[in-house]
């Protein structure tokens, strides 16, 4: 059933399933005030407004889009390849089309608008059979009249523990880096998790105004195990009773001036100075408000919520442990009001949890914990499209950091992002799952450096992504020549980009662990969120065409050689291939400056034998050994990289009986190749040489995609079909290409199977730091221990 | 979780008595009479105790014994006969006090001043007097009886013979043969000179039990030191010490064979806050003369440890406080309760009507979860005599119950908070389940009459309002029973055990929480837990220090 709501957006709204009501992107921008996105919503954008929860003070709306947006597409001329050959010709046309993918919004913000979102909705809701609305959270009941009044709808209560844990589960499957443990006083204070191949079982235990502790076993199973009746609430009624605070927020800003200890009894009150003696902390609490029954004396109000604040925490750590502990259960998720955006409940909880299980179990807080009734209702109502056999990755232009309207931890950000809090996830088209290959995949961590954790780092690297920023714009710009607001376009991804960047200075942990990757993918997300999908692609046309025109020569030059020269020449071509990365400041001021700069310079940049990590004696005996049943082979850049480096190595490997899988990235990222791109690039191949053009049609060579879009590589989210592949062809050789692949990501990376890790440092730093020069040569060939 | 007011305890008798805890606040109330000037006084001393504050800080030293500060609690006992001698006896220490403390002393005190008495055991100076001084009390002792009519006048001779008394250091005098020879019996029995005490030095009280031996021989009592006979008459004699002293003397254990000796078993209480009084009674009467050995456990064995060595010249005997805890609770429990059960239990006691106490036999008392509420809680798990472990603890106890209710209704006593507590209304204060959903919540099985959220209703301002005090001090009361049922009931299915034994002063007199504990062990394990009480609650570490002293298994 299809609302026409009028010319707003030239939006058709669609109200599918019945049950769901809609909104525009406008709504939410011009009702609620809130700065409008720049996501252009084409005529036939589909916004499903999934879910309105509404509680103490804030709103929280779920919507479900499909987004059009423009991405570029590749295709080989319809005409015979002889015509390609000539000069000038590109070898193949690139043509920008929309595509629609499907984005899930999550926006919070402050109740007081709710009524004007109310009217708006019914304004707009016209001829609609929808009868019902799903609601959840204490609000539900609180503004159940008035949506019921405005919208003569029914509001369907979901049943909020069955949607929390689903949107849980989600989270915890989707986001990586989604849960944290908080350490107060360390640094970072916040440490994130890699996402856990099995996420279950595990304890979530709800602070709500009371508590409630589940057991969840399987997507579907869970079990109510226990709660509590001291929980948020009593914090707040009783901190309200004490000291005529009224707000909850206010009584946390007492609790962290306060000190407990003139509240409560300590055990050095008990035992005097000689607890020592008996091996006990003095400062453990023997009996929470103890000294307000002994003494006659005024207390202040700081000083009782701090108190209030301790025994609640300690309490609620302590039945949580005694659950984790009676179902044999070591982590342990908190959610609720109570700890939602306040370090000061996190940190307290932790410190009970440590306390109780003696460090056995950890207290584990989520990113997006405020979401997790939304994203389950929405995955409840959204039950007939499955959402669950789909991936979803976060959108890190969309999406506001962790904490980034905690008034407590940073004022001024509150006043930068107002009151609204979103986030904002990708639905991938296909399924995202492990490597089969990785050793452990639970203790797997894609990210070589965590710059949350190395200051240094991070501060060499923000800066690093700040100074070539221009580059990026200039370069966004030049992709699209013919599009007149190209230019302003690009200066809002300059602005966008660069406020994510100062966000990371002061809150490096807004988005997890900060990484490299997670820095060079925000970049991505920020240029297609304003219609920069492949700002390469024109680059890339180019230097392919370049190196396809060389492809024979480098064969027959390659083919000249005996066996041992021919297997280093291989191994420099592959290196001296990566040299080529637009990713690279170094390189790409070479690649503008010196436009003839060719693979034979790029030969002579690298450094000499022996490399800053040489295996290449060990890889070079194993070469004389038998041949690897299947190679899986990530490569990096468009251009020379894969042609000239990556495709005459493929083909001694098929040469030797080697099958190989080559992988390329699903989306555009710099001038990486894509899998599209690969598809026309061995084609093009193929017709110059039969024994790539064989193995094609023998499947013995197997192009697949990555699933990702990013510049690095993540080997637990990676494409389902390709880990198929993978574990079909029985796989006994991984290669990694490339700075972003194999040092940024997975230099650590242990695998169950013989790996080749190999790239040119292309940044002084780094090759500072692994004490080395621009340029210097990582060669890692690694058999894993028997 | 709402309960109606419950039925009397065996000790609902002392609900009420404003002496216990009586030191607390300066805004508490006390009835006018005499007791008003007691009042001033205790409420200075707590301003000395705890703050070291404006008035008097001698005036903490005479606490225990001193004053008219036994007054209200006689009265209270029936025995307001007997007030005029006793004001008249206090006096010498209270006029002793008079000197140090400024503002109004409390008039009976100044007025009835007739007795000189030693110039006031605060600013008496240690030093030694001849034995003969100490015949002349004796025999003004002797003549007193032991009925609590006289208590006023043992008082009096107590102090009296401290003075004179104390000074004997046997091996000092040529004339102790008698006592020498008494010693030397005693060590041949392996059996410790009389006084037997123990003492269980809490956070919020001190807990003493004394052994009175009645099978003392004529022989015995000649050779008796004076100094023990008055401690023995002063303690026995009394059901209230000072301001805030009391004899429980409903829980006394009659005929007891101790060590081969017969006699009673005494249990005595007093506020923590108090022990340097009670530790400056010990030098004034000299306890050090005596060589009886201070059994103590409890933190405030260690923190007052250095006091009793430095101020009143005594050894303390550091005991661990579980082992006496579950030493004391094991031998109470085999002697009884005077022919009757000392361990009991609830049945129906969600039911005003039906609910009743009923005896347990603790035959198998192996494994036993054993929840000890004082100030703070602890939580052991008892698989025999010398296999147990503490398995946790939580500082919500019975000091988070008085203290917050003392902050939220201002009440002063212990009793106060519970005579309050049981005139309110919890559901007025507590978010129940059934506020949230509207009845049961079914998808967990959750009664809509439990509490969701202790204290949720006080997030609104409204019912913020409507609260009365006593709402407020029903709630706290449930909601910290509530949460220590909830813990030990996990303990015990972590530990996979099945009898929980509560005990320890919270409980005293607060048939409220045993009840409730009892109805949410069974409710909320299906019937698989049962609590246990016992009837003397607190005094189990003291009378463990006790068994300590005389060696006792």
């Amino acid at each position: 059933m299809k609302i026409n709501i009028g010319k707003l957006d030239s939006c058709v709204l669609i109200t599918q399933p019945a049950q769901f009501l809609f909104v525009t992107e406008s709504f939410v921008g011009k009702v609620l005030g809130m700065p409008e996105r720049q996501i252009l919503f084409c005529p036939g954008s589909e916004l499903f407004l999934l879910f309105l929860s509404t509680g103490g003070s804030l709103t929280k709306l779920a919507y479900y889009s499909t987004v059009q947006h423009k991405v570029a597409r590749v295709r080989s001329f319809d005409h015979s390849g002889k015509d390609a050959e000539q000069e000038h010709e590109p070898p193949y046309e690139i043509s920008v089309q929309e595509e629609i993918t499907a984005r899930l919004h999550f926006i919070k913000f402050e109740n007081t608008y709710i009524e004007a979102c109310l009217d708006f909705i019914k304004d707009h809701l016209v001829n609609t059979e929808t009868k019902v609305i799903q609601a959840t959270g204490g609000g539900a009941y609180k503004f159940k009249d008035l949506i019921e009044e405005k919208l003569r709808l029914k509001v369907d209560k979901e049943d909020v523990m069955t949607c929390l844990i689903k949107g849980c589960n989600f989270v915890l499957k989707n986001i990586p880096h989604e849960a944290f443990m908080y350490q107060k006083d360390a640094d970072p204070e916040f440490r994130f998790q890699t996402n856990h191949p099995n996420i279950f079982p595990y304890l979530l235990v709800n602070i709500g105004s009371g508590v409630s502790i589940v057991k969840v076993e399987t997507e579907d199973k869970f079990e109510w195990i226990g709660g509590s009746s001291i929980g948020g609430g009593t914090f707040w009624g009783l901190g309200a009773l004490l000291t005529k605070t009224k707000k909850f927020d206010e009584l946390l800003h007492l609790a962290s001036k306060g000190q407990h200890t003139n509240v409560d009894m300590l055990v050095r009150d008990v035992y005097g100075g000689a607890y020592q003696t008996l091996g006990l902390s003095g400062n453990l609490i023997a009996s929470s408000f103890g000294k307000s029954a002994t003494a006659d004396k005024e207390f202040s109000k700081e000083d009782m919520s701090k108190s209030l604040l301790h025994m609640i925490s300690n309490d609620i750590g302590q039945l949580a442990c005694l659950y984790a502990k009676l179902h044999n259960l070591d982590r342990v998720y908190f959610g609720g009001f109570f700890i939602r955006g306040h370090p000061v409940t996190m940190r307290t909880i932790t410190y009970s949890i440590n306390f109780f299980s003696k460090g056995e179990v950890q207290a584990l807080f989520l990113r997006h914990e405020g979401y997790l009734g939304a994203i389950g209702a929405f995955l409840k109502g959204a039950e007939q499209d499955n959402p669950n056999q789909y991936s979803w990755g976060e959108n890190y232009a969309g999406s506001s950091g962790l904490m980034s309207t905690s008034p407590e931890l940073f004022p001024m950000q509150r006043a930068r992002s107002g009151t609204f809090d979103l986030l904002e996830m990708d639905r991938l088209e296909r399924p995202l799952v492990n490597l089969p290959l990785l050793l452990d995949p639970s203790s797997y961590i894609p990210d070589t450096v965590d710059l949350t954790d190395d200051a240094m780092a991070r501060k060499y690297w923000l800066t690093c992504f700040e100074e070539a920023l221009d580059g990026v714009v200039n370069r966004a710009i030049a992709s699209q020549p013919d599009a007149i607001d190209a230019a302003e376009r690009a200066e809002k991804f300059r602005q966008k980009y660069w406020n994510k960047l100062q966000t990371l200075r002061h809150q490096p942990f807004a988005y997890g662990t900060l990484t490299v990757r997670s820095l060079l993918e925000t970049r991505e997300h920020c240029l297609n969120e304003f219609n920069f999908p492949d700002p390469y692609s024109k680059v890339k046309q180019r230097e392919n065409g370049i190196a396809l025109k060389c492809f024979q020569r480098v064969i027959r030059s390659l083919d000249s050689l005996g066996w041992e020269e021919r297997q280093f020449a291989l191994v420099k071509g592959l290196l001296a291939g990566n040299v080529f990365d637009w990713g690279a400041k170094a390189v790409s001021d070479v690649l503008e400056s010196e436009p003839q700069f060719g693979f034979e310079e790029a030969k002579r940049k690298l450094q000499e034998r022996p490399w800053l990590v040489d295996s290449y004696g060990e890889w070079l005996q194993r070469l004389k050994g038998p041949p690897h049943k299947c190679a899986l082979i990530f490569a990096d850049n468009s251009g020379i990289d894969i042609i000239l480096g990556v495709f005459p190595f493929v083909r001694e490997l098929l040469f030797r009986g080697t099958e190989v899988i080559l992988a390329c990235n699903s989306g555009p990222a710099l001038n990486d190749v894509t899998y599209n791109e690969s598809l026309i690039v061995a084609e093009r191949i193929a017709a110059m040489d039969p024994l790539i053009q064989s193995a094609l049609r023998e499947d013995k060579l197997l192009l697949v995609q990555t699933g990702s879009s990013s510049p690095c590589l993540d080997l637990s989210r990676l494409d389902k079909g390709l880990a198929v592949l993978v574990r079909e062809r029985s796989t006994d050789l991984v290669v990694i290409e490339g700075m972003g692949r194999a040092i940024h990501t997975n230099y650590h990376a242990a695998l169950r199977c013989e790996s080749l890790k190999l790239a040119v440092i292309k940044n002084s730093w780094l090759a500072d730091r692994l004490g080395g020069r621009l340029f210097s040569v990582i060669f890692k060939y690694e058999v894993p221990a028997k | 979780m709402e309960m109606p007011s419950l039925l009397p305890h065996p000790g609902a008798h002392w609900v009420g008595r404003r002496d216990w805890f009586a030191l607390r606040r300066r805004t508490g109330w006390r009835p006018a009479k005499g007791g008003a000037s007691a009042e001033v006084a205790a409420a200075e001393e707590e301003e000395a105790v705890g703050t070291g504050g404006r008035h008097g800080r001698e005036r903490r030293r005479l606490l225990l014994m001193g004053a008219g500060r036994s007054e209200a609690p006689m009265e209270h006992q029936g025995r307001a006969a007997a007030a005029p001698a006793a004001a008249a006896t206090i006096t010498t220490t209270a006029a002793a006090t008079a000197v140090s403390s400024p503002p109004g002393p409390p008039a009976s005190a100044s007025s009835s001043s007739g007795e000189p008495g030693p110039g006031g055991p605060v600013l008496e100076p240690r030093r030694r007097e001849p034995a003969r001084r100490r015949a002349s009390s004796t025999s003004a002792a002797s003549s007193s009886s032991l009925t609590s009519s006289a208590s006023a006048a043992v008082d009096s001779q107590f102090r009296g013979a401290a003075s004179g008394v104390s000074r004997e250091r046997p091996g000092s005098y040529s004339g102790a043969t008698h006592a020498t020879r008494q010693r030397l019996e005693s060590l041949k029995k392996n059996r410790p000179l009389f006084p037997w005490f123990g003492l269980d030095i809490g956070g919020t009280l001190v807990k003493l039990v004394y052994f009175e031996p009645k099978d003392i021989t004529a022989e015995e009592e000649e050779e008796e030191v004076e100094s023990l006979k008055s401690i023995r008459k002063y303690l026995t004699s009394n059901v209230a010490y000072g301001s805030a002293g009391i004899r429980d003397v409903h829980l006394e254990l009659k005929d007891l064979t101790l060590c081969g000796r017969k006699g009673n078993l005494h249990f005595i209480r007093f506020p923590t806050h108090d022990m340097p009084a009670f530790i400056q009674m010990g030098r004034d009467k000299n306890f050090s003369s005596l060589h009886t050995v201070f059994c103590a456990t409890g933190g405030g064995a260690y923190k007052f440890e250095q006091d009793f060595l430095t101020i009143g010249d005594l050894q303390l005997c550091k005991l661990d406080e579980l082992d006496c805890l579950i030493k004391g609770i094991l031998y109470i429990d085999s002697v009884g309760f005077n022919g009757r059960s000392q361990c009991y239990y609830f049945e129906n006691p969600a039911d005003s009507e039906k609910c009743q106490k009923l005896p347990f036999n603790l035959k198998n008392p192996y494994p036993l979860l054993l929840v000890n509420i004082g100030s703070g809680v602890s939580i052991l798990a008892v698989y025999s005599k010398d296999n147990y472990k503490r398995v946790t603890g939580t500082s919500l106890g019975g000091g988070t119950f008085f203290g917050l209710c003392c902050l939220l209704t201002g009440c002063t006593t212990f009793e106060e908070a519970l005579e309050m507590a049981s005139r309110g209304d919890s559901t007025k204060v507590d978010k129940l389940v059934r506020d949230i959903y509207g009845g049961d919540y079914e998808r967990f099985s959750l009664p809509g009459w439990a509490v969701a959220s202790s204290f949720g209703n006080m997030m609104s301002k409204e019912k913020r309002e409507a609260a009365s005090k006593e709402d407020l001090a029903r709630a706290t009361l449930i909601t910290i029973t509530n949460n220590i049922g909830s813990i030990a009931r996990m303990c015990a299915l972590n530990e996979n055990i099945n009898q929980v034994v509560f005990v320890g002063n919270f409980l005293r007199i607060n048939t409220i929480s045993m009840r409730l504990l009892a109805y949410a062990l069974d409710y909320w394990s299906k019937g698989q837990l049962k609590a246990l009480f016992s009837e003397h609650e607190g005094y189990f570490g003291a009378v463990g220090a006790l068994l300590e002293l005389l060696k006792l298994p």
